[in-house]
């Protein structure tokens, strides 16, 4: 049995560069690792969430798949924390939202510069697009949000030793940065 | 075009301030304002463009690209709605090929919506080219697209289409006593104006528009202090859904209506008043203004007005489409040719009013209330009604009664009783002063009508327990966003997302934590708002989540939370461009193991 | 002897005819976007509501008055400006990490000032466009929240009248005074004060947009509360 807290992350419309900011908190992941362990991550090769105390999403959601990791996150995380630009106002991918996806795919995989054999990709595999990318807080229920493009790593390191030592997680003037 | 408008602006003596008359005179000509009558017009007013265009695009009776030959307008309010409405526009929509909010591809014949057009004891209603339209069925929709297919000229089309009836069916004090013309005028005179002043304060009339500010005060700070110049106006703007009282009072008591604005003029030194009439009202105009002429004639307006040395003329302005212009600063901004956005206060009309001269704006009932009490002294008036509220109110009754129509009943008057004096029975409640007002329900009926209990404009519409309260609820939400001026953040941000919030829980989509936001929002929306707008547009909510809880958590999920849009018809335009529609390629609105 | 009202019970001098922004400027912030000192108070953000004498009002456009007292900096007051904050951030299209401004926005300093985290409401998305077509300065409407300043910048300081709003309610929009509507063809000038004021980035100088690096610009480590009383200060002064 093991008494660490446990933290799920994912990256949904994102770049994973809140993962990589996330390990900008370097040797202090050492310290992290004493009091935490990680369930389904980027970090882990675990395929499904379990049970877990926190749920780190970076990333909005474009896709038929993002609601379904999204929905597991949310069933299964007791917090679920949205991480970065993307999953707060849906950021850079959400930028495509002022263009119809008929344009979108159009211009990707039919009249696009350089695009060999014309056609929009159909496979049963690949999931669907919605019509806008959403930020996450309008698909499930957020409990905390963390802004940033990405969020520094000191923004990690704040929130989840608040979490950890049972304070109220809070972010100081210097920490808040939209960009 | 421009011989036109060179034509029209001359008309206006080349006022910037007539800037909305020539612009109705553009639209009912071309039906749009054209970019060379802009520019045109910015020439011959000394106006920037950009003045003119947000002037075009803040009233919803004007427009920058063409609407139809036929312009046709339904009023959406909720008593059209509880006539039959939809249906009737979806006719109308399928007769004539044109959706609803579009202008057909040939170019003859517009379709929308519009806010009520005060003819709520006769809708359903609507407007087409600026005539009203009523008692609107299936019959006469069959009328009206015969005559647009077969290109008949508004003018040529049968009476019977735009009969309007004024179903005056309770007077009292001021509807009955009748009053010979130029009375109340000769009677200020010979009392003099200063105790004419005092004798409209001994009576305790407040403004009849609903806030209720006590008459004599608003006079008394007019007329203080040093000024070149006063104005009259008389708010005609009657858009509150459900009220037209003010439409009969002008067709019928007119003369009496201008007497008192006339008295109102030697009481506080203005010579020039204003009648602001709604755009949908435009059918009134000749009648009012050959009103106008007469008493011009008679000695009661014009230069030294019954011998008495002041002078006061009256002109009338109509308004293109714009429930905020209801709001005295944004009507005053209004009739100096501007878009219809309230002003900051203080300071207020009485002191920076109209070009910010000392202005008095008072309702149409108000003025002619005065008239009565000038003529026939306070006491009468005074013994009517309730500690705070004197005399009579004239409400406009409609919904779900056997006689709609105007009534005159006392202040202090139960709801109950007049409820039963028009026909009203099973009634689930009333909405009373219209959507900025209040919900009362069937329990709360021995309320009295009086500024200290149930204050109300006029409106007063009945809803039987055949009615779904939410279906009011979202059309009067609906209303305030589609009315918002979006001078201020929390009321131009605040209705749309008020809208969005009820349309998720009424929608069926929403989860206990929607109402908590919900209920934050209306606070939000309500405290910090720029002017009345704003700070009623949640009461509907408000009202309604308070009386019945149970009817909107009867519409929630017991789910956390749900997204407040529809996530398989999201992909919808993927599964068509992809040609998929197996399982995969469909998205459950809420996830399958939810609690 | 001076006339006083109290701030959150801090006494402020004023001179008649001050609004209660003004007698407050140098001495206590109150949040604001669409008020600037050298133009005429517009009252529209709402950012700056305080509570007079137990009434909402706006400070920018209200009188100051003796013995008034006012709230400001409370918890419950804070907690309305971040909404109405996030209402501005949702009703636009505010992509921070992509807009030159960052770091020197003012509406992002305002929000960083209330610790505003999320946006709270659902996001609109609406369709804005882009007006790049003039050589030196250019409109990026999704970033526009109404507050006229560059309206009153152009009519106030440059003698001209380049910009107006325009529509009603949540369509409101600006719009520029060219017979194309497009900034190429307007009076506007680089130099004009009116490119200059935007709080937000959605009037731009082209060309200048990273001279400071993000990370170093004003607001990445001071909070709009100090900058804007230091400028008070710093204006008093001359």
């Amino acid at each position: 049995m093991t008494s660490k807290i446990r933290i799920a992350t994912t990256s949904l419309a994102g770049c994973f560069g809140c993962h990589m900011s996330f390990l900008d908190i370097d040797e202090r992941m050492l310290n992290l690792a004493e009091l935490v362990e990680f369930d389904r991550s980027p970090l882990t090769d675990i395929e499904h969430c379990g049970s877990c105390d926190i749920g780190l999403i970076e990333g909005g959601v474009c896709n038929s798949e993002n609601v379904h990791v999204l929905r597991e996150f949310r069933k299964n995380c007791k917090i679920l924390v949205a991480v970065g630009a993307c999953a707060i106002n849906g950021g850079l991918p959400a930028m495509r939202n002022f263009i119809p996806l008929e344009e979108c795919l159009a211009e990707s995989y039919l009249h696009g510069i350089g695009v060999e054999h014309p056609q929009i990709p159909n496979d049963i595999e690949l999931p669907l697009l919605l019509n806008k990318v959403h930020p996450i807080h309008e698909v499930v229920k957020i409990d905390y949000f963390l802004p940033g493009c990405p969020p520094s790593a000191d923004v990690f390191w704040k929130f989840l030793t608040d979490l950890l030592e049972g304070r109220e997680p809070s972010l100081p003037y210097e920490l808040v940065h939209y960009d | 075009m421009h011989v036109f408008i060179d034509k029209l602006v001359a008309e206006h003596q080349f006022k910037a301030t007539d800037l909305l008359a020539i612009l109705r005179a553009i639209q009912a000509r071309y039906h749009y304002i054209p970019p060379s009558a802009i520019a045109h017009l910015a020439k011959v007013l000394a106006l920037s463009a950009s003045h003119i265009i947000g002037v075009v695009e803040f009233y919803s009776f004007f427009h920058l690209h063409p609407q139809g030959d036929y312009e046709l307008l339904i009023s959406d309010s909720i008593t059209d709605a509880m006539l039959g409405k939809q249906a009737l526009m979806d006719l109308l929509s399928e007769k004539l090929s044109v959706a609803v909010g579009a202008v057909r591809a040939d170019g003859l014949v517009s379709l929308a919506n519009t806010s009520c057009t005060g003819l709520c004891d006769q809708g359903p209603a609507g407007l087409v080219n600026g005539h009203p339209l009523t008692q609107l069925t299936p019959a006469r929709i069959d009328l009206i697209t015969t005559l647009i297919h077969q290109h008949i000229p508004v003018e040529d089309w049968p009476a019977e289409l735009f009969a309007i009836t004024d179903n005056i069916k309770k007077t009292d004090l001021l509807l009955t006593q009748p009053m010979p013309l130029g009375s109340a005028l000769a009677a200020a005179c010979k009392r003099g104006f200063t105790e004419t002043l005092a004798e409209i304060e001994r009576s305790g009339l407040r403004g009849r528009g609903g806030a209720g500010f006590k008459t004599a005060m608003k006079w008394q700070f007019c007329r203080e202090g040093h000024a070149d110049n006063r104005y009259v106006i008389c708010n005609a703007d009657e858009g509150e859904p459900g009220t037209f009282k003010d439409r009969v009072l002008l067709n019928q008591y007119a003369h009496q209506v201008f007497e008192g604005m006339t008295i109102a003029a030697a009481i506080v030194g203005a010579t020039q008043g204003f009648l602001y009439l709604r755009g949908e009202y435009s059918f009134l105009y000749e009648k009012l203004a050959a009103i106008l002429h007469a008493r011009c004639e008679a000695g009661l307006l014009g230069e030294n007005i019954l011998g008495q040395g002041f002078s006061f003329t009256i002109k009338i302005c109509l308004g293109a489409g714009a429930y905020i212009c209801g709001e005295e600063s944004a009507l005053i901004e209004s009739l100096e040719g501007n878009m219809g956005i309230p002003r900051n206060r203080p300071p207020y009309p009485v002191t920076h009013g109209y070009l910010g001269k000392p202005t008095i704006v008072n309702n149409v009932e108000t003025f002619l209330a005065a008239a009565h009490i000038t003529l026939h002294g306070s006491a009468t008036f005074a013994s009517m009604g309730t500690q705070q509220s004197k005399g009579t109110k004239i409400l406009s009754i409609c919904g779900d009664c056997l006689h709609p129509g105007i009534y005159e009943f006392v202040f202090g008057t139960t709801i109950k009783d007049i409820l039963e004096t028009c026909g009203a029975t099973e009634v689930l409640g009333v909405q009373i002063g219209g959507p900025s007002g209040v919900f009362i329900s069937a329990q709360e009926v021995e309320r009295r009508l009086a500024f200290e209990d149930v204050a109300t404009g006029g409106s007063f519409i009945v809803f039987n327990q055949t009615r779904n309260i939410l279906d009011s609820v979202t059309n009067f939400t609906h209303f305030f966003a589609h009315e918002s001026c979006g001078f201020c953040t929390p009321c131009r941000v605040g209705t749309s997302l008020l809208k969005q919030q009820i349309d998720k829980i009424v929608g069926g989509h929403g989860s206990a934590g929607d109402i908590v936001a919900l209920e934050e929002l209306c606070q939000l929306v309500k405290s910090q708002s720029h002017c009345g707008l704003g700070q009623t547009a949640a009461n509907p909510i408000l009202s309604t989540l308070e009386r019945y809880p149970e009817l909107y958590q009867r519409l929630l999920k017991k789910i956390s939370y749900e997204p407040g849009f529809d996530l398989d018809a999201a992909l919808a335009t993927a599964r068509h461009l992809t040609q998929r529609d197996d399982a995969a390629a469909h998205l459950a609105q809420i996830g399958e193991d939810h609690e | 002897m001076s006339k006083t009202l109290s701030i959150d019970g801090q006494e402020i001098p004023f001179e008649d005819g001050q609004t209660i922004m003004q007698a407050a400027a140098a001495n206590v912030y109150i949040p604001h976007l669409c008020h600037h000192p050298e133009f005429t108070p517009h009252g529209s953000c709402k950012l700056c509501t305080v509570k007079v004498n137990g009434r909402n009002c706006s400070a920018c456009t209200f009188p100051a008055a003796e013995g008034q007292e006012v709230l400001n900096n409370t918890t419950d007051i804070n907690a309305d400006r971040k909404k109405i904050t996030q209402m501005l951030f949702v009703e636009g299209n505010h992509f921070c990490p992509s807009c030159e401004k960052t770091g020197n926005c003012q509406l992002q300093a305002v929000a960083y000032h209330l610790n505003m985290l999320d946006n709270h409401f659902p996001l609109f998305y609406p369709q804005r466009e882009l007006d790049a077509s003039h050589p030196d300065v250019l409109i990026d409407h999704n970033r526009c929240i109404f507050c006229t300043l560059c309206v009153r910048a152009s009519q106030e300081q440059d003698g001209k009248d380049v910009f107006a709003l325009s529509g009603r309610g949540i369509t409101k929009h600006l719009i520029v005074n060219a017979p194309s509507g497009k900034l190429k063809d307007s009076a506007l000038v680089a130099d004009d004060r009116a490119a200059h004021i935007c709080p937000t980035g959605a009037i731009l100088i082209k060309r200048t947009g990273y001279t400071i690096p993000i990370g170093q610009r004003l607001y990445d480590h001071h909070d709009i509360s100090d900058v804007s009383l230091a400028t008070a200060e710093t204006q008093h002064d001359q």
